[in-house]
């Protein structure tokens, strides 16, 4: 106990980035693009806000290039809320992210419905001392992101669609492996390692032309080495301690209704982020309220049924079959 | 040596499971035997000895306490019988009789003479972990702040437990514990141990 000695004050430790994903559990984010929906927001139950630009419904419409949104645009809604504020920066651009950490934003969101800046690394989360949340599709890219320093993650679903369907699936993704990583031997866990390590491998190989060795780095400062017992242990943990993902897991892409909600969290989601499900439906405040109280109440179907009254339309929503799938967001990140 | 305590922790949004987990190891290490569960009907509260409200977002805990009548359940067992209670963080605020911005987002339970203040620390890149000083504790205490509240004031029974830097973080008024910060985020059972012989002592 000898730090007990010289009682300095620590900020931005692994500690307090964890912690604060863990305050959100139970929660609704929700997307909001002005300081008007931010109190709509919060007013409705939001545990935390996404502040951005245009909602993934708007961008997938628009087309274009999506960034980092205006920090004008970003103060004026941390200024609005006494709930904490999130912000999105896009897969690989840590400067995105060292500016909303300048901005003193509450968590970042290193999304894929940005579209991405680097196609060879996502940014390194150990670097920051606010907390990230990443996207996943199946437990290879959730322990991935894990091992780069984010204390949350979520399912990416398909976002701007109001369909549920993707956000099940990598959901389902992420459970069953982690169910069949409970019945794996050493042998099976250690090829496993190999697996989900592998695509920083490769990435080092494309950048240098040759074959890398476990003594070279691979991401930032860590070799290759580093990496697979980064992954090894994750999973180890995963099998032997948590059984579950050891950070915080959210649902998120496609979530338009009360049930839709409540349906994640009884697959095993902590909580929920909802994009273009509150503001393109034609009765946010209301239907912002009827989520929160479907997360609350997730096992309750007669209050699911309850709030999910008269709540008017939802978003429209989109077949995932007729996306083309150089357009579909999930595709993004790796 | 106690059999058979029941313990609820408010099951609604926030850091519940930390709070399960710390709680039953405690019971655990103090060869007591009892049940710590999640509340989340208000018919639960009839059948406890002791509540935590963990921390999380004080405005939706608020919101989903009063619409589940919880909040009513609570109230009347504060009235009748003094039902031992810890708050940490918004768990915390909700315990106040006042707060000092004055949105009318959190119902307060005035189970505790004090006014708190919301963030009273800053936002997330100001949270903090320090090691602090605990009126009774032998040996400082690494207390975790994330988003924290403090209490600005207090009066009638409450008594101040710890403060940092003039703010006051800790208090206990009879049977009822608030901490701004997060207890359940440590291996640290300390907290927990003293709320566990705060409910011991009431059912003896």
């Amino acid at each position: 106990m000898e730090e007990t000695d010289v009682p300095k004050l620590k900020v931005g430790t692994d500690k307090l980035k964890k912690g604060f994903a863990q305050m959100q559990k139970g929660g609704v984010v929700m997307d909001v693009t002005n300081a008007k929906q931010a109190c709509i927001a919060e007013d409705s139950g939001a545990v935390a806000v996404m502040a951005l630009e245009r909602v993934p419904a708007d961008i997938r419409a628009q087309g274009g290039v999506a960034r980092m949104a205006d920090p004008s645009k970003i103060l004026e809604i941390m200024d609005s809320v006494s709930i904490p504020v999130m912000a999105k920066a896009r897969i690989g651009h840590f400067v995105e992210a060292q500016a909303l950490e300048a901005l003193g934003v509450d968590m970042i969101d290193e999304s894929e419905v940005l579209t991405p800046a680097d196609p060879f690394y996502h940014i390194d989360k150990h670097k920051f001392t606010i907390p990230f949340v990443c996207g996943c599709r199946n437990l290879g890219e959730a322990v991935r992101r894990i091992w780069e320093g984010a204390f949350m993650i979520r399912t990416k679903g398909e976002a701007g669609t109001g369909n549920i369907i993707e956000a099940v699936r990598h959901q389902r993704m992420v459970t069953s492996m982690i169910k069949k990583l409970q019945i794996i031997n050493d042998d099976e866990l250690e090829k496993l390692t190999e697996e989900y390590a592998e695509s920083y491998r490769r990435t080092a190989e494309v950048l240098t032309g040759k074959k890398v060795a476990d003594d070279i780095p691979v991401f930032e400062e860590y070799t290759y080495k580093e990496v697979k017992d980064g992954v090894r242990k994750i999973l180890n943990d995963i099998k032997k301690t948590y059984h579950r993902l050891p950070v915080v897991n959210f649902a998120a892409g496609g979530i338009a209704t009360p049930a839709d909600a409540a349906l994640m969290m009884q697959l095993g989601s902590d909580g929920v982020f909802v994009g273009s499900g509150i503001f393109k439906s034609n009765n946010p405040t209301e239907r912002a309220k009827a989520i929160v109280e479907a997360v609350a109440n997730f096992d309750k179907p007669d209050v699911i049924a309850e709030v999910s009254k008269n709540l008017g339309e939802a978003m429209a929503g989109i077949e995932i079959e007729t996306i083309p799938k150089e357009q579909l967001l999930q595709e993004r990140g790796w | 040596m106690v059999n058979g305590l029941t313990i609820g922790v408010i099951g609604i949004q926030g850091a519940v499971s930390e709070h399960l987990t710390s709680m039953r190891k405690i019971l655990e290490e103090t060869n007591n035997s009892g049940e710590v569960f999640i509340v989340r009907n208000k018919d639960d509260i009839k059948k406890i000895d002791a509540l935590i409200f963990p921390g999380g977002e004080s405005t939706i805990i608020s919101r989903i306490l009063f619409k589940s009548g919880l909040y009513s359940a609570i109230s009347k067992r504060l009235k009748e019988d003094n039902l031992p209670i810890i708050g940490t963080c918004a768990g915390c605020v909700i315990l106040a009789s006042e707060m000092t911005d004055n949105k009318k987002d959190v119902k307060l339970l005035s189970a505790i003479d004090m006014n708190v203040k919301r963030n009273a620390f800053g936002r997330q890149k100001d949270s903090f972990e320090k090691y602090i000083d605990i009126k009774g504790f032998s040996k400082p205490y690494n207390a975790v702040f994330i988003r924290a509240p403090s209490i600005e004031k207090v009066w009638g029974n409450c008594e101040i437990l710890a403060e940092i830097d003039n703010k006051i973080v800790m208090v206990k008024q009879e049977k009822i514990l608030a901490v701004s910060f997060h207890p359940e985020l440590t291996e640290d059972l300390r907290i927990h141990k003293y709320f566990l012989d705060i409910i011991l002592e009431n059912i003896s």
